[in-house]
């Protein structure tokens, strides 16, 4: 009797561990098919798949073998202890022993190449960090191509990208916050005149799509003469984010136990020194998780960048799209330039993924 | 403060009125102005400095993030200066008057702006009536975006909402259920620039003709099979939903990580209960589970449904709405950006606006049932 449970028990949680796990590879593949090939060489990325690093049986050529002059290649051949003909060479003859016979070009090369299926190991096409050093110069490049010529090209600069996106990001994350921090206690702690009328348009304003915005502050931005600057677009991403932030936020503050405040009130702090020294401090969880969250979203998003700063600042986002738009072959650079847009967004993704997914549960609505 | 008032006559009332409102207008427009002012003038010096790019990137971030801390604290201590009365009037918008004006110049006015802009013609200038959105509900390239816009929302939003949900339902039951969830919810974290180069990599496709290798996944397995390689994104209808895919390989993750905490906050007793009575595992997930986590499942399938409605990077990246891929959004970018025709391009933006209607006022009354006391 229990016996049998304790079966039932350990095949449903074989079963339900199966599943996810099929489900998880399905989920990793691609992503591990592009960080392969990013490592791997120009040509070798063309011809053959990326799963052909991995050990597997290949046919691999052992010998040639150039037939005597006194061979006539119309008639009957006698090689390898086998009799065929040039028709049948062409299409590869398999000899008892396993090994294919197959013609090599045209009649004239009386050429015949043996191949052997055997195992090949990692080391049968060597990797190279060279796609990397590529894609992050932005100086002249060479490589070469699936035909086997030799291309050289401008390097795609990503290296200067890294920097812009970090210029761009870091302060569109600390800005919004820092107002939308002081905003969010003016709202939860402050009474005011118009208090609630001003936090509906906050909550309406939340899922309003970023494409209303675009094309009236892209007028101002070239009478302001803000276009394809940093600042323009830390004004951009702080407009933007502001209504998340002092929602969540004033969520947060809220929430805040009111004796400790009215302590502090009735000690003689000012609302400006509970603000810094009590609230600000306490709501470090909550602003640790709208940082990351924005930090992302910045660092991820490619529409403001493409409409606010465009090639004159070129963001991460942005110059690999116009690899893809360039150079939509050329899979070295665009695995590898893939990975150098990923590393900062997963670093910080598992480094601090307790703090993400909060922010991601206290609301994700975002314009 | 009403009993301040009683001593000034109507006219002085009036009078003071309106000082309270141009104050509190001038402390709520003053910092930001002088910040912007303030950066304006480092970004102009900086720019023209011949620096190295990544001193002047921190140079840039520290006065721009300092430079808003101190002037919060600038604008503080000057209304603290004032009378008391006046304090405690004006206080109050030093704190939230910042945010307010950024989101009314960024967000709320643009709103009116791009309404104002969509009767008029393609550079702003003369009135059209209602011309542009004519365009917008009949043209046969905008009924191709909303046909597909549908098929986003229908398709990306029910696949990743159903997986989430089973892989937040089987996980629970699991060991390694972080291990799990951290490479569900992975995607997250990538931009869908990258995204969409990972999967253009899984659809390449290398052409016909002797001795070419099929270097994408899906090709390769397709062969493998003993099929055809295929231009995956080029046959339409059908590219639509090799499209979806990516969106379904991005969103899962997140309506995985939601659905999961509101499975966690199910208690314990109403599942062994619902065991305890006979029910299999099937129907207690069904009368059980799906019951408690159903307001968390509108909220996810709310959340997802936006943001297919606003979709852009994807398709601009993979097919640049090419071959029958065409999305709203990015009609939109093709309008202003491409054909420079501004005043559909706002008509455009209205529509997707008005999509969201419903979800502004749902959000509203949410907000307004939750606190009373606003």
């Amino acid at each position: 009797m229990t016996k049998s449970y304790r079966f039932q028990k350990w095949m449903s949680s074989f079963l339900v561990n199966s599943v996810l796990i099929v489900i998880c590879i399905i989920w990793l593949i691609p992503t591990l098919g592009v960080f392969i090939t990013s490592f791997r060489n120009s040509q070798d990325i063309l011809t053959s798949g990326w799963w052909t690093v991995f050990p597997h049986r290949e046919s691999v050529e052992v010998a040639r073998i150039v037939l005597d002059r006194s061979v006539n290649v119309d008639g009957p051949i006698q090689v390898e202890g086998i009799t065929t003909t040039f028709e049948e060479l062409r299409q590869g003859v398999q000899l008892p022993d396993g090994r294919i016979l197959t013609w090599f070009g045209n009649k004239r090369t009386r050429t015949i190449v043996v191949t052997e299926m055997r195992w090949v190991g990692f080391s049968h096409k060597p990797l190279t960090l060279k796609n990397y050093q590529d894609v992050l110069t932005g100086k002249e490049i060479r490589f070469i191509d699936a035909r086997g010529n030799e291309i050289v090209r401008k390097g795609n600069d990503l290296g200067n990208a890294f920097i812009n996106s970090l210029t761009v990001t870091v302060p569109s994350t600390i800005i919004p916050i820092l107002i939308a921090a002081f905003a969010a206690f003016g709202f939860a702690w402050l009474n005011f005149p118009g208090r609630g009328l001003l936090f509906t348009m906050i909550v309406a304003l939340l899922v309003v799509p970023l494409q209303i915005s675009l094309v009236p502050i892209l007028q101002d931005y070239t009478r302001l003469n803000l276009n394809g600057t940093f600042l323009g677009i830390w004004l951009a991403h702080t407009g933007f984010g502001l209504p998340l932030a002092t929602y969540l936020l004033f969520n947060y503050i809220s929430s805040l136990p009111r004796d400790l405040l009215e302590a502090a009130y009735i000690d003689g702090a000012s609302n400006f020194t509970i603000f810094t020294r009590l609230i600000l401090p306490l709501s470090v969880p909550a602003l640790a998780s709208f940082a990351i969250f924005q930090f992302l979203w910045v660092w991820n998003d490619y529409l403001v960048a493409l409409v606010f700063l465009g090639d004159s600042n070129r963001v991460i986002t942005y110059a690999l799209a116009s690899i893809v738009g360039e150079k939509g072959q050329d899979w070295h650079l665009l695995t590898a330039g893939a990975f150098v847009s990923m590393i900062m967004p997963l670093t910080i993704f598992f480094a601090l993924q307790r703090y993400f997914v909060r922010g991601l549960l206290a609301g994700s609505i975002k314009g | 403060m009403r009993s301040s008032f009683t001593k000034f006559s109507f006219p002085a009332l009036l009078a003071g009125m309106l000082a309270t409102t141009v104050g509190r207008v001038v402390v709520s427009i003053f910092v930001p102005l002088v910040t912007f002012i303030i950066l304006w003038q480092i970004f102009i010096f900086l720019r023209d400095s011949q620096a190295p790019r990544i001193v002047i990137a921190a140079v840039a971030i520290a006065l721009g993030v300092g430079g808003v801390a101190a002037l919060y604290f600038l604008s503080n201590s000057l209304v603290e200066q004032l009378p008391i009365e006046w304090t405690k009037r004006l206080q109050p918008f030093v704190f939230v008057g910042p945010a307010i004006a950024i989101m009314t110049w960024y967000l709320a006015i643009p709103v009116l702006r791009t309404l104002v802009l969509s009767f008029k013609d393609a550079i702003g200038e003369r009135w059209v009536g209602l011309d542009n959105y004519l365009f917008a509900f009949t043209d046969r390239i905008m009924l191709e975006t909303f046909r597909n816009n549908l098929l986003w929302m229908i398709f990306g939003t029910s696949f990743s909402v159903g997986f989430g949900l089973l892989i937040a339902v089987l996980a629970d039951r699991t060991r390694l259920e972080t291990v799990y969830k951290a490479i569900i919810f992975m995607p997250m974290a990538i931009s869908f620039v990258g995204a969409g180069v990972i999967w253009k990599f899984v659809y390449a496709y290398r052409g016909e003709g002797t001795g070419i290798q099929e270097i994408g996944l899906l090709n390769a397995i397709v062969t493998a099979l003993g099929g055809q390689p295929q231009p995956w994104l080029n046959i339409p209808p059908w590219n639509n939903f090799f499209l979806i895919a990516i969106m379904v390989w991005l969103q899962t993750g997140f309506a995985m990580v939601v659905i999961s905490s509101a499975i966690k906050g199910i208690p314990t007793e109403l599942l062994e209960a619902a065991r305890i009575d006979g029910a299999t595992e099937i129907q207690a997930f069904f009368n059980v589970t799906i019951p408690y986590i159903k307001s968390t499942l509108l909220t996810v399938t709310t959340t997802i449904v936006i943001f297919s409605l606003k979709l852009f990077d994807i398709v601009r990246v993979m097919t640049g709405g090419n071959n029958g891929t065409n999305v709203i959004a990015n009609e939109f970018y093709l309008q202003r950006f491409t054909y420079g025709n501004t005043g559909r391009a706002s008509a455009i933006a209205i529509v997707l606006l008005l999509a969201v209607v419903p979800v502004i006022i749902n959000n509203l009354r949410e907000f307004y049932r939750e606190r009373r006391g606003f």
